[in-house]
């Protein structure tokens, strides 16, 4: 059932204490700031986070995790010059982590999504991230045994969706965007366009409305994100 | 010019810049390519038109351009450094999962990457220096590591203590076991593989002081 929603508020209101929310973006392209505000605000905890990163400066996924709402980090990259929240979690031992090399990731939440029960591959063999997996030599190579990963929820950003749920999105702001609203049970999209039926080319859209559930428009102009001091999109 | 061997080809070390020139020569024309963050992006700027390289990054684009400067910033246009970047003509999106499709299904044909240590049979260690108190982060590099059909390492040959980065076996935390194909430094090009190391050439020194410097038996370019 796909529903249009007014607010980013009234679009988290479901998620509920110990959930597990996949949060779509690459450092900030194509994070959903207004719904991780709005997650923010509606006092879920104990959450299990699913993102590329786990948050960066002081706002989005970084606050979420600095006011101790997050359980628990599934990501590849946690570490970076300005992920103070969740270090100091982490050396506090105040936050689990699970890390997953990134196209693990990746394919953990694409197998979610399409119905696998789990995949082998050779990224990580031989590695500490492998360790305890169970392990086959298949077409000459050790591959490691990598199950999905479901979500109750996923908070993801487009650029476009029509009144049919399809999405667009823009250049690489896509990222985890189209697995993950595959791999949850309930996806909120925030858009800065929704447009009328039709008016998308069907062999354009990325992501086929029956992975939405809900749409929600909000304010933010694409690509205008401000720079950080060391010139990158902070 | 002293006693050097036939292969030496520079009387100096080789600085960032020109071993970043050296990598960007030896790329095969037409190769889609993925440099790693830091040294390897380095490359980019030696690519020459002729070579007509497809440059890959994993937050899910192939055709990337160089750095966006002034208007061309776009905060949904980066690389996976996160810095703005710009797109060529012919550029393609796609989604995270099919970017490292890219990778683990063999389609893509080079990865230029750092290491902290690179074994005598291609083992790669680049993520982690395994201290107890460091937060790990591993990114991508076990994916690139794993997928491309060659992988070149760039470092410096000695650490600042003056060891030998090309070791016997890792110390360090493993990125991916058996991938390296050639590594880049600054005193050397050393080919790997399961027949042992082959030095290619040499720059300021001979083939008798690199293996002075290396901890392993090293064999000479024929």
């Amino acid at each position: 059932m796909l529903n249009f929603i007014d607010t980013v508020g009234e679009a988290v209101a479901g998620i509920k204490d110990g959930s597990t929310v996949m949060i779509g973006g690459f450092g900030n392209a194509g994070q959903p700031f207004e719904l991780i505000d709005a997650l923010m605000d509606c006092g879920a905890k104990d959450l299990t986070v699913v993102n590329n990163n786990a948050g960066q400066g002081d706002q989005g996924l970084a606050l979420l995790i600095k006011e101790g709402r997050v359980r628990k980090m599934i990501c590849s990259f946690p570490r970076q010059s300005d992920s103070w929240h969740f270090d100091a979690k982490f050396h506090a031992g105040e936050i689990e982590l699970e890390l997953v090399p990134q196209g693990n990731l990746a394919e953990r939440i694409r197998a979610a999504g399409a119905g696998i029960g789990g995949f082998f591959t050779p990224t990580g063999y031989g590695t500490t991230l492998a360790e305890g997996k169970e392990t086959r030599l298949l077409d000459g190579k050790w591959q490691v045994f990598e199950s999905p990963i479901h979500a109750d929820v996923a908070l993801i950003k487009a650029l476009k969706a029509d009144g049919k749920g399809n999405l667009v999105y823009r250049k690489t702001a896509r990222n985890f965007g189209p697995i993950m609203a595959a791999a949850a049970k309930h996806t909120i999209v925030q858009v800065s366009e929704i447009v009328p039926t039709g008016s998308l080319d069907p062999e354009n859209v990325v992501t086929p409305g029956i992975y939405v559930n809900s749409v929600v428009r909000v304010g933010a102009v694409a690509g205008s994100e401000a720079l950080d001091s060391n010139g990158k999109v902070a | 010019m002293g006693t050097q061997t036939s292969i030496q080809t520079s009387e100096k070390p080789l600085g960032r810049d020109e071993l970043a020139q050296l990598v960007a020569r030896d790329i095969v024309p037409g190769s889609f390519v993925n440099l790693g963050i830091g040294q390897p992006t380095l490359v980019s700027n030696y690519l020459t038109e002729e070579q007509n390289i497809t440059l890959h990054t994993e937050n899910g684009m192939l055709g990337m351009g160089p750095g966006a400067v002034g208007d061309e910033i776009d905060g949904d246009l980066i690389n996976a450094g996160k810095i703005p970047v710009t797109e060529l003509p012919g550029a393609s999106y796609f989604h995270h999962a099919d970017s490292f499709a890219i990778m683990r299904g063999g389609h893509l044909d080079i990865c230029v990457l750092g290491a902290f240590q690179v074994s005598a049979t291609g083992d790669l260690a680049n993520w982690h220096t395994g201290a107890p108190d460091a937060i790990p982060a591993v990114g991508g590099a076990m994916d690139l590591a794993t997928g491309a059909k060659d992988v070149f390492v760039m470092m410096t040959l000695l650490t600042r203590d003056g060891a030998s980065k090309l070791v016997e076996a890792c110390t360090y935390p493993l990125t991916g076991v058996g991938c390296v194909t050639r590594v880049y430094t600054d005193k050397a090009v050393f080919l790997t593989g399961p027949d042992g190391v082959t030095v290619r050439e040499t720059f300021g020194c001979t083939f008798e002081e690199i293996q002075e410097l290396v901890p392993l038996p090293l064999k000479r370019a024929e």
